[in-house]
């Protein structure tokens, strides 16, 4: 069937914000669908609230809207935009529960607007837990045994019919959230109460326990003329019981024969054929000998979508959007092979490894278990010919310090950890292996398969060989071949990297590149995608044109987002449009620097000095970029630097800022030094490498110090300190997080005004993005804050110091690219805080509030353009108020305490655009899923030092209408300020208290300011309840002040506006 | 010199030899010795048990371009035939240590007791490359020497193989005569019988027809229509096999005597015999299909299905003209006939493998549900 040409214009649904359960996939596959649908010559109308997205990007969408993905506002969206269809499936949960909401509410009926690809109904088939038994069972196909219920009461009943363990499955929410594994009655209880109010309908599945089986996965695809294919299957290392989002995975299976890939494999036809999906679905079982049992059906593209993608190297998003808009799959061409359609089955030729990455060196206090509901926030994915290499490779592609090896563990410490899923398990088996366990023995702890075991063991047995014999070229070739890094061989032989690398060279034995081809090599492939191993042949051809590699950014973790590859991705498109042929390394498959059309090369690779030098050694390009990769890559920069140096055989050199220089920005003293010259002023500061020295700084500077360990990420492990004991406890703590580095103690800038700068300088003129102003004060990570474009409340002399101090330091540390430079404003005097002469979080936002590519522009810059050349020299000035708001992942971790401080921890952000800050910020919080009640309670419990602030804030909100309750101490305070309102017990006091509120919905907003780290257990119970509960909350005074002024503006009954970035941009033109 | 890293004895050398000239070396599993054939290659990443069985490998050996094999063991249950017939095997890695709950051997055990080579640490890519460029090439390998001279040698010369000896290494020896399963049979009347013409069957053929309730009485290869009509059949059903179909000449002249009588179907070297008896013709293909992952389009339902492949051979489709034959099924991929019927008779073949065992088993239903209404049968 040919695509109908009825539908001329389409409406696609973004995933918003990076959070656990939902990372960059939806970008991936979003920008994918965008390009599909613009392809076959369809208008694209796009909504999400992330700006740190390429599907965002102006140019992706004929109207790309960045607003609330809320169905209030997508009806707007839609009474102005008039699309033919929507397409449900392509962003994530989020995007299908709208698609829901919207159907409910008949919206689409209203407005003629037509469901494409799958159906509302196969989406519901799949939701509500208990009609998708009622399906399943209807054709024949096992599910386990289950019970839907909506009270704790039939939960109770639950436990008398199925007995214990149970697993407990919230409806229609993300990456299992809200759900988890009991095994008392009490956790039971426990998890149905937090499941219950999440799920969208109220209603949860709890389900017999399949613990310990195998779990498999199968991505299908299906079109509208019935053509079912399975594009690739994957097997989890994690038996079930450990949310396959939270699990190591291969692809394809390993252990499966051929009896049992066949009968799943039909299975996943029979089933997407009765669900009657069009495009693509993950199938999840539970296997074990020749049962099983269906576990969950995804009727979207998901992350194990974008996973199978870039494991096969076929493009399921761009595939299921053809198919929605009428399309078949024979009619598609494979744009791997270019001349085969895409209606065939991708074989592999290669081993896929996927392995997540926590954030639990972030939340010290939340619970590291591994159950059904997702904490990862990113992953990345290795490819090897073994599942030896491939393993090795995806440990190496991590970037966490704990390499395999280095962490111990003690004897009943180790079968417990064995037991019980972690994020470190894998390291467990493998100290357990060297220490002499069983494969057996761990086999039986884990019930993981002895075969994954078998392999570990191998790797463990191997080092031991390596430790104790010489390094013979034979050896060293065996070793290699087994995938063992050149780093691991130093540390186990005592040798420099260095020197094992020459020995390598020496010997002749260098990395092989192999094509992912979809085909296995069947048919000669157009994609430019590959991976490293050890064996005969090479097939990367290398070209002679003048090649520029980028240094991608490496898995999503906090500190380090999606921001980063879009900057990758912006970087490539602008210097692929200078003409110069650009490579990618980069080994997170959710990415669309991932797509193997992004660049004219990827090189899916573990971003490490080996691997970075095997593709500069194969394809000699001319330069290396590394400030667009975040801290990963940044990293690289002066060892890749001096290796290069070293290598008087290569001439690659490293582009943009000199790492020297960005290293200068990096280095506390020299630093201090540079701005002692270009006479900037900071905050007194000081570093130590001991105790004694650090607490002398301290004294010297006077409490509170924020002190920090040098280069980090996110600001992990940076504190605001208030006293000496303080001190010397974070001492303890810091140096072992960062042991070559000393700390740095800087004056803390109390109740100063934050402020960011992004710019581009070209060594001789400064660019500036733009000035954000932030909403919280200094001393919450830059990167949790909420800021504003066009700042608010600084004055124009303000401006006018930092726009100096922008162009001073740019130019002071020769910067050519990109340079984000915090300052700090207090009593109208500017401090820096610090310059980072590489992209920055805040690229994305920053480029879609004013309209500057940032990025594109920097790698023009860097590629040896002017900014004068280019055309860009004003500072834009926007009519509009863009907020960026963060999206913080308490929700997902249960036990960690909601609260900002200098450490980072969001995942993700979204951008609120409107006229005034008001109506911005009231966007911003509603698409941050909170949101602003503009009737009904606010509860207020204020430490001392905000009380002054929130007099007006108080005001404000009682003025628009809402119930002010609070705590004695400030409900007190306000009285004396001519505000009265209710008093609540303190928590410690007994019931009813404000939790007991929250448990009966009687509270629509909390106001919570934390008091010093040691007394808070009260407020950290409020804050961590209406995370439970689901109750807006807010945590910092600024943030309370911001929220009075946006109610207070929507109480006067203006509209949000409805307009697309392009109209933004377009009205700055004028 | 390399180790195995269990028990740190020295491993068995072994190398693969080319006709061009190509040499590769790696390390041996499996029985000591000297095989020779094709080399062909497969994409399926599971099913080694089936298809180092199935009788069609006969004279090749064989190469899987998924790297590791063996992971799962062995169990015996999926077995096409008795024994391997493939001549060697050629992977990335062998697993040497497998878990799976059915396992009964190691893939190296299953080699060593079949007294079959494999060679193992091979860059199987450059060789599908290889074979993917340059066309399919005679090849030997050999275990326990790693003289690579000698390889190329013996595969230069090795004496070939006709395609008549080919089938009769593989036909059975004697009818057999297999009943159906008990009431199996749906439809009016007694169960129906079937004429099998054995070039080399898949067991999971027999047992395709067996559970349908067909009576099957298989016969050797080289049986005249006289002595099939002595068996009263209802249906004509030709094997799959290896070699050239064009050398196949009693089963040829087999299905030319029963076309119009009776209904004739047959699967892969049975859909090219079936063709050639009606008048098409065969070609070689450059290096075959082979795997689980092949797409094949209803040219008449319009849809595609994912089927199992393997052949050498194909039917050329401008010959199909005046036989009275249609394609019904098209390769997705490079557009060769996979499957004929007749626009008058019931007669109908498949190049693809619907019995799967390995592969997909999306055709089995529509192709021996076929079978069973063209024998007056419900479905």
């Amino acid at each position: 069937m040919p695509k109908r040409e009825d539908i001329k214009k389409v409406l696609l649904i973004g995933s918003g914000p990076i959070t656990i359960g939902q990372a960059a996939e939806f970008d991936f596959s979003g920008s994918q669908a965008c390009r599909s649908l613009k392809e076959e010559g369809v208008q694209v109308v796009l909504v999400n609230s992330n700006p740190a997205t390429i599907m965002t990007d102006p140019e992706m969408a004929d109207s790309v809207y960045i607003e609330p993905l809320d169905a209030r506002i997508i009806e707007k969206i839609i009474e102005k935009e008039r699309p033919d269809g929507i397409i449900a499936g392509i962003g994530g949960q989020t995007g299908l529960n709208i698609t829901s909401e919207l159907a409910e509410m008949g919206v689409f009926e209203k407005y003629g607007v037509q469901i494409l690809g799958t159906p509302v109904e196969a989406i519901k088939n799949t939701e509500d837990r208990e009609l998708f038994k009622e399906t399943m069972l209807r054709i024949g196909e096992k599910v386990p045994l289950s019970k839907a219920v909506h009270s704790l009461k039939e939960a109770e009943e639950v436990v008398e019919e199925l007995g214990l363990p149970l697993i407990i499955r919230p409806a229609y929410t993300l990456g299992g959230a809200g759900g988890g594994i009991a095994r008392t009655k009490e956790e039971l209880l426990e998890i149905t109460e937090r499941g219950l109010r999440r799920s969208r309908i109220n209603q949860v599945l709890i389900e017999e326990s399949v613990l310990g089986w195998a779990e498999v996965e199968y991505e299908v695809m299906r079109d509208a003329n019935d053509t079912c294919i399975v594009i690739c299957n994957m097997e989890n290392i994690d038996p079930m019981g450990v949310h396959t989002g939270e699990s190591a995975v291969v692809a394809p299976s390993q252990t499966l024969t051929d009896e049992e890939h066949q009968m799943l494999r039909s299975a996943s036809i029979k089933i997407i054929r009765a669900l009657k999906i069009e495009g693509g679905c993950n199938i999840q079982y539970a296997l074990k000998e020749g049962d099983y049992r269906i576990v969950e059906v995804n009727p979207r593209v998901s992350r194990s979508s974008a996973l199978a993608s870039k494991a096969t190297g076929y493009p399921i998003a761009r595939v299921t959007a053809k198919i929605a808009i009428g399309m078949t799959l024979d009619e598609i061409i494979n744009n791997v092979t270019m001349s085969t359609p895409a209606s065939f089955e991708p074989a592999l030729d290669y081993v896929i490894t996927k392995i997540p990455r926590w954030p639990f060196d972030k939340f010290t206090t939340a619970d590291k278990t591994l159950t059904t509901a997702m904490k990862s926030t990113g992953e990345i994915m290795a490819i090897g010919r073994t599942i030896e290499e491939s393993l090795l490779k995806a440990f190496k592609s991590l970037d966490i310090d704990s390499q395999l090896g280095i962490k111990r563990w003690e004897e009943p410490e180790i079968k417990t950890l064995l037991k019980t899923p972690t994020s470190e398990r894998l390291f467990v088996i493998f100290h357990a292996l060297e220490r002499g366990m069983s494969v057996k023995e761990i086999a039986e702890l884990s019930n993981i398969n002895p075969f994954f075991i078998t392999k570990i063991k191998r790797i463990v047995d191997m080092e031991k060989r390596i430790r104790t014999e010489e390094l013979t070229p034979d050896f060293l070739r065996e070793v290699k071949k087994m995938g063992f890094p050149d780093s691991r061989l130093a540390e186990l032989t005592g040798k420099k990297r260095e020197e094992i690398s020459d020995l390598r060279h020496a010997a002749g034995i260098l990395a092989t590149f192999k094509m992912v081809d979809t085909c296995a090599a069947e048919f000669q492939a157009a994609t430019p995608y590959y991976y490293s191993t050890y064996e005969d042949t090479c097939e990367t051809n290398p070209t002679d044109r003048k090649k520029i590699l980028i240094l991608g950014a490496g898995p999503i973790r906090i500190g380090q987002g999606i921001e980063f590859d879009y900057c990758t991705v912006h970087a490539v498109t602008a210097l692929r449009e200078e003409g110069i042929e650009t490579h990618i390394i980069n080994n997170n498959p959710e990415t669309v620097s991932t797509d193997f059309d992004t660049s004219d090369k990827l090189f899916f690779e573990p971003l490490t000095m080996e691997y970075v030098m095997n593709v500069i050694e194969c394809e000699r390009p001319y330069g290396v970029l590394v400030q667009f990769g975040g801290q990963t890559s940044v990293n690289l920069a002066l060892p890749l630097k001096k290796e290069l140096k070293r290598r008087t055989d290569l001439d690659t050199v490293i582009m943009g800022t000199d790492p020297e220089d960005m290293d200068l920005a990096e280095d506390r003293e020299k630093f201090y030094l540079l701005m002692q010259k270009l006479g900037i002023p900071q905050p007194e500061g000081g570093y130590a490498t001991s105790q004694q020295e650090a607490i002398e700084v301290a004294q010297r500077i006077g409490f509170p110090v924020l002190v920090r360990p040098s280069y980090v990420l996110g600001g992990r492990a940076m504190e605001i300190v208030y006293d000496e004991i303080d001190l010397e406890r974070y001492m303890k703590e810091a140096v072992r997080v960062s042991p070559e580095h000393p700390i740095l103690i800087d004056d803390f800038l109390e109740a100063a005004c934050e402020i960011d700068v992004d710019a581009v300088c070209d060594r001789k003129d400064v660019l500036i993005g733009a000035i954000m102003e932030h909403i919280e004060e200094a001393g919450v990570h830059s990167g949790d804050s909420a800021c504003v474009i066009p700042p608010q409340s600084l004055s124009p002399e303000v401006l006018d110091q930092v726009r100096d101090y922008t162009r001073k330091i740019a130019l002071g540390l020769r910067v050519k690219g990109l340079i984000n430079i915090q300052m700090a404003e207090k009593g109208g005097k500017v401090f820096v805080l610090e310059a980072n002469p590489r992209s920055s979080r805040t690229i994305p936002f920053v480029s879609k509030a004013v309209g500057l590519p940032l990025a594109k522009i920097a790698a023009k810059v860097i590629a040896g353009h002017s900014l004068k050349d280019l055309g860009y020299t004003d500072e834009p000035k926007p009519k509009h108020v863009s907020i960026k708001e963060v999206l913080l992942p308490f929700d997902k971790l249960p036990g960690a305490d909601p609260v900002l401080g200098p450490e980072m921890k969001s995942t993700g952000e979204v951008m609120g655009i409107d006229y005034d800050f008001g109506r911005a910020y009231y966007k911003a919080e509603l698409a941050a899923d909170n949101l602003l009640p503009l009737t009904g309670k606010v509860f207020l419990s204020i430490r001392e030092a905000d009380k002054p602030e929130l007099v007006e804030a108080a005001r404000k909100l009682q003025a628009a209408g809402l119930e002010l309750m609070g705590t004695r101490g400030t409900v007190n305070y306000l009285a004396q300020h001519g505000i009265f309102m209710d008093t609540v017990k303190k928590v410690h006091d007994g019931s009813p208290n404000v939790i007991d509120m929250m448990r009966r919905d009687e509270v629509d907003l909390i106001i919570n300011t934390p008091t010093s780290k040691q007394s808070r257990k009260d407020g950290y119970r409020i804050r961590r309840a209406a995370v439970d509960f689901k109750v807006p909350y807010i945590t910092t005074i600024q943030a309370a002040v911001a929220a009075a002024d946006a109610i207070e503006t929507m109480k006067k009954g203006q509209d949000l506006t409805i307009k697309s970035i392009n109209e933004y941009h377009k009205e700055m033109e004028q | 010199m390399s180790y195995d890293i269990y028990s740190q004895v020295q491993m068995m050398k072994a190398v693969l030899g080319l006709e061009d000239g190509t040499v590769i070396k790696g390390t041996g599993f499996g029985a000591e010795g000297t095989a020779c054939g094709e080399l062909v290659f497969t994409t399926q990443f599971t099913g080694y048990e089936e298809a180092l069985t199935d009788p069609s490998y006969k004279g090749q050996i064989l190469m899987f371009t998924y790297p590791l094999i063996g992971n799962y063991g062995v169990s015996g249950e999926r077995f096409q035939s008795d024994n391997i017939h493939a001549e060697g095997l050629v992977v990335r890695e062998a697993c040497k240590k497998p878990y799976h709950y059915k396992s009964a051997r190691s893939i190296h055990k299953f080699l060593e007791d079949e007294g079959k080579p494999g060679i193992e640490g091979v860059d199987t890519r450059m060789l599908t490359i290889g074979a993917r460029e340059h066309g399919t090439m005679r090849a030997a390998l050999i275990t326990g020497s790693d003289d690579g001279e000698e390889a190329v040698d013996v595969a230069r010369n090795f004496p070939q193989i006709t395609d008549e000896e080919l089938i009769a290494l593989v036909t059975c020896k004697e009818p057999r005569f297999i009943p159906g399963a008990e009431g199996a049979w749906k439809g009016s009347g007694k169960p129906k019988h079937a004429v099998v013409v054995d070039l080399g069957i898949k067991r999971n053929i027999i047992n395709n027809l067996h559970k349908r309730g067909i009576d099957l009485t298989l016969v050797p290869a080289t049986t005249k229509p006289k002595e099939i009509a002595g068996y009263e059949p209802d249906l004509l059903f030709v094997s799959n096999g290896p070699g050239d179909p064009e050398k196949a000449t009693d089963a040829i002249n087999a299905v030319k005597a029963f076309a119009g009588t009776i209904p004739v179907a047959g699967i892969c070297f049975g859909h090219q015999i079936i063709s050639l008896a009606m008048g098409a013709r065969t070609y070689k293909l450059k290096f075959g299909h082979r795997g689980g992952n092949q797409p094949v389009k209803d040219l008449v339902e319009n849809r595609i299905f994912i089927s199992s492949q393997n052949h050498g051979y194909a039917v050329d489709a401008d010959s199909l003209e005046g036989t009275g034959l249609y394609v019904k099924y098209l390769n997705a991929n490079d557009k060769t006939v996979e499957g004929v019927s007749h626009k008058d008779l019931d007669i109908f073949s498949v190049q693809f493998h619907p019995e799967a065992q390995a592969g997909p088993m999306d055709t089995e239903e529509t192709f021996f549900g076929k079978v069973v209404k063209v024998l007056g049968g419900d479905l």
